[in-house]
């Protein structure tokens, strides 16, 4: 992407007027987007982004600067205004010599989505379309939607190190309006891997597209959700995304550093029940938080954070570490060249356990079996967590009896996960977009399906 | 380069237009500084200038849109050659169509000033001193406050210009920054937070102090909340919080939502949605309005659009597509990024006030739960179907006065229903950023769901 000499020289230029450390990130995103809607292709785009953000560090303060300019000029000029805004003076820090890192990519991406016509991209669409309206008549309206994007990023800085990574996302979206007298419902499904077009071996378009639809119609004849605390069935991949909340956020080294944490001060305590394990691993391979190296360079890894219920470790970024004296797990990401890196989660899941998914119902004489949830929220510092129910069932004498509409979960991550006392030996991830501080990346999370205890449900029932 | 190369470029686009071909050029650039502290110091200065050009062109009736994050000539090229590929893709729609010079008249430019040089102008160090003062300023405002958070300032300059090849153009600039602040109090074990901010078209207008008490009080009045026991109950919504139900309520009022199906109050036109007392106006000529702008992101003149008057539904929010698909007029509200077609959204979003002060209308129950906070609102409310149901921190209120705060409950019914359910709409409008103004609701019965 760019010549090693001009990375050295964008590196000491931002550290010549003195400075702990400095990082360069380049990075070249080219990606196309379609939506297809009310039986034909509503829009086709693509867009392409290219440029380099420069980091300065001196001490506790962080300068940083962005360009979409990646001649030596440009970044020059980028590596000037990072170094003044991160207010180093002094002595000039030197510049150790780049050592390319050898990355394994956690899989190969068979077929590249550029490489792929426009027309075949919609015709994926257009299966889906007709495929979620033959699925049930109450179907009144169905919008799919086609994304690939390829992101080539170069990360190199003062330690010397030199990385690259080319990274290939495909995603596939169905939603759906069904329509009866009781009301409209919506139901949608959209899973993403960090694959080319090969996705569609793994989901077909017609699969998405039937549970998408499928999610809407049963939700027709769904009873308003209960208003009670109640023992909660997570079917596998559905529940990931409290964990990532409740738990994820929480383990994330910069807000421990900041005290915004219930789990600041807790390494090396029991925070979960036994059996209970939650793992953050960026080498999952296909899956949508994958990566070969995170966007400081570090290469991804599995961090291990609660092994059998005792917490054993937070995730880092580069600076969080370097200030620790320790390693970076991987964890540093951002969204583009434009955002500085923090610490952020990659692929989320509490690894299986032992039981039987259906004897996990049966064994729950009346609650909740949660199959689908939106998205969430935590307060860190509380623990205090909430996150939509999209697709649920009522459980009565260990049997699924009737569909609840869409209601709000709610809990404290520290309780939550020790009143998990149910583990099954099923899995499944859950594709996502998390946001933080006004950044949003991919990430997966994953479970198999499993019992808390108690949560509250806000529905509306008495 | 100065604003007026920025209407170059998307002319020189506009003028390259093929015979039958529409081709309209979006070009914005954004200056932003943003200052994170932590502990008293500065833990991040970024300084940013970012620029992007967005090509729609429409021909044989189809549509097609590609974006790029850079304005080089070489790129720009590259740029309009995907969208003219991109259009040859598209679905015919008699629908699709840029802005013609009839479509903008008749209706009088917005005379507005939406630009501060002093957000440019003022040294970056008077920034960053701006935000370490917020910092120590909530650490000074209560003793049980201990610790912040973050603190961050941000400010930017935004500059449009677009060009039709049918004629119409359009160009805009406007500033704002902004402080926030979220304050922790109480032990670890026990810890509230709370959020403060400030935001203004010019940075000499930021109050620190404002923010800074706002984040302390909100923090500290949660401490030794606890998780009540369920029950149905009127619900007072800080006006932050009506900002965000506001706003999802917004999103059913679009031409967009209800021509595909995907509103609420699709076939509802001039029925009553709401209590009498309810009307809902959005209005980006109003310079209050952070979302203010002249003209709309096809370059028709933005007005006044009164959505629904005295609880009666009387318009949906039309861009010039989905007014042509609606047999409606376009209201002016077309919203996009330089990298997407245009789309329908609010700008302005208000309840007009009523006449009660917030203390006024805490006083008109003898006990409600004040909602200090919600959180999954997307996640747990659906425009569609209507369903309400979010995880809420806040207080309840007695006679008139604040009592115990309470942590970990749902509130939930359905928008429809709070709509109908308003029983006091405050006085103190507060404009937000983000499209939408809050003032302090009174809803007369909500599910509260607890221990």
């Amino acid at each position: 992407m760019l010549e090693t000499p001009i990375v050295e020289a964008t590196l000491q230029r931002a550290l010549a007027g003195g400075g702990d450390f400095a990082d360069v990130f380049v990075e070249d995103r080219a990606s196309t987007s379609s939506t297809y809607d009310d039986g034909k292709v509503e829009e086709m785009r693509s867009s392409r982004s290219r440029g380099a953000g420069i980091r300065v560090v001196r001490g506790e303060t962080t300068g940083f600067a962005h360009t979409s300019d990646i001649s030596l000029e440009g970044l020059r000029a980028a590596a000037d205004a990072a170094a003044a805004a991160a207010q180093a003076g002094g002595p000039g820090t030197k510049v150790a010599p780049l050592v390319e890192r050898t990355s394994t990519r956690p899989h190969l991406i068979e077929t590249l989505p550029e490489t792929v016509s426009k027309a075949k991209k919609v015709e994926m669409m257009a299966r889906a379309d007709e495929a979620a309206r033959a699925e049930s008549g109450s179907i009144t309206q169905v919008t799919s939607s086609y994304a690939d994007s390829r992101r080539r990023i170069l990360v190199a800085n003062s330690d010397g190190v030199l990385a690259t990574d080319d990274q290939v996302r495909t995603r596939f979206a169905v939603s759906c309006v069904a329509s009866a007298d009781t009301g409209l419902q919506t139901g949608s499904e959209a899973p993403g891997r960090t694959v080319g077009f090969e996705f569609f071996d793994e989901h077909p378009p017609e699969e998405i597209a039937r549970i998408a639809a499928a999610r809407a119609v049963s939700k027709l004849e769904a009873r308003p959700a209960p208003s009670a605390k109640l023992p909660v069935v997570l079917r596998r991949g559905a529940g990931g995304v409290l964990f990532h909340e409740a738990c994820g956020h929480g383990l994330e080294a910069d807000l421990v550093s900041r005290d915004a944490s219930v789990f600041a001060g807790k390494v090396g305590e029991r925070v979960a029940g036994r059996g209970v394990t939650l793992v953050d691993d960026g080498t999952l391979a296909r899956d949508w938080g994958a990566c070969a190296i995170d966007d400081e360079g570090a290469l991804a890894q599995r961090n291990v954070l609660i092994d059998d219920g005792i917490l054993t470790d937070y995730m880092w970024d580069l600076l969080r570490a370097r200030r620790d004296g320790r390693a970076s797990s991987g964890n540093g990401r951002r969204e583009t060249y434009q955002h500085l890196p923090m610490v952020r989660m990659t692929n989320t899941y509490i690894t299986e356990g032992t039981e039987d998914p259906d004897e996990i119902i049966r064994q729950t004489p009346y609650g909740l079996y949660c199959v689908a949830l939106g998205g969430g929220q935590v307060n860190t510092a509380t623990g205090d967590f909430v996150f939509g129910i999209t697709e649920a069932y009522m459980i009565e004498e260990g049997r699924i009896t009737y569909p609840v509409r869409s209601a709000q979960l709610i809990g404290n991550g520290p309780d939550a996960l020790r009143a998990v006392d149910a583990v099954g030996n099923d899995f499944e991830t859950w594709t996502g977009m998390c946001g933080k501080d006004g950044q949003s990346v991919p990430v997966s999370a994953g479970q198999p399906t499993l019992r808390v205890a108690e949560l509250t449900v806000g529905g509306t029932a008495a | 380069m100065s604003s007026k190369d920025l209407f170059e470029i998307a002319r020189t686009i506009a003028d390259a237009a093929r015979p039958g071909e529409q081709l309209e050029a979006y070009v914005v650039r954004s200056r932003e500084t943003e200052v994170k502290v932590f502990n008293g110091a500065v833990e991040s200065l970024s300084v940013a200038e970012a620029a992007g050009i967005g090509v729609r062109v429409i021909a044989d009736g189809r549509q097609g849109i590609a974006s790029a994050g850079s304005l080089d000539a070489d790129v720009i090229t590259e740029t309009l050659a995907d969208a003219r590929d991109n259009a040859t893709y598209g679905a015919p729609d008699a629908g699709y169509g840029l802005a013609e010079p009839r479509d903008v008249e008749g209706v009088p430019a917005p005379d507005l000033d939406l630009w501060r040089d002093d957000v440019l102008g003022t040294p970056t160090a008077e920034k960053v001193a701006l935000a370490i003062a917020a910092d120590r300023a909530v650490l000074a405002a209560d003793a049980r406050i201990r610790g912040v958070e973050s603190t961050d300032y941000g400010d930017a300059a935004l500059e449009m210009a677009m060009v039709a090849s049918t004629g119409v153009s359009a160009t805009m600039a406007r500033t704002m920054s902004s402080v926030g602040t979220s304050a922790m109090a109480g032990e670890r074990d026990a810890t509230q937070t709370g959020y403060g901010f400030d935001v203004r078209r010019s940075f000499g207008e930021l109050d620190v102090e404002r923010a800074a008490t706002m984040a302390a009080e909100r923090a500290t009045r949660l401490l030794g909340a606890t998780q009540p026991s369920g029950q149905r109950l009127p619900v007072i919504f800080d006006p932050m919080v009506t900002a965000s139900v506001l706003s999802l309520i917004g999103s059913a009022l679009n031409g967009e939502a209800v021509l595909r199906g995907r509103s609420m109050f699709a076939d509802r036109l001039g029925e009553i949605v709401g209590a009498g007392s309810v009307t809902i106006v959005d209005d980006p000529t109003n310079p209050d309005a952070f979302g203010a702008s002249p003209f709309d992101g096809e370059g028709v003149r933005t007005r006044a659009n009164t959505l629904v008057r005295d609880g009666r539904l009387e318009r949906f929010l039309h861009n010039l597509y989905t007014a042509r698909r609606a047999g409606a007029q376009t209201t002016g509200s077309a919203v996009r990024s330089y990298a997407s077609t245009p789309g329908v959204g609010a700008r302005a979003l208000h309840f007009l006030p009523g006449t009660k002060s917030p203390a006024e209308v805490m006083a008109s129950v003898p006990e409600a739960l004040y909602l200090q906070s919600v959180s999954g609102l997307h996640s747990g409310t659906n425009p569609v179907s209507g369903d309400f149901s979010v995880g809420a921190e806040g207080l309840m209120v007695r006679n008139g006065q604040f009592a115990e705060p309470v942590r970990e409950v749902t509130v939930a019914s359905t928008l429809p229903r709070m709509l109908l359910d308003i029983v006091e709409i405050g006085s103190d409008l507060t404009w937000l950023p983000g499209g939408t103004a809050g003032v302090t609701l009174l809803v007369s019965e909500m599910t509260m769901a607890g221990a």
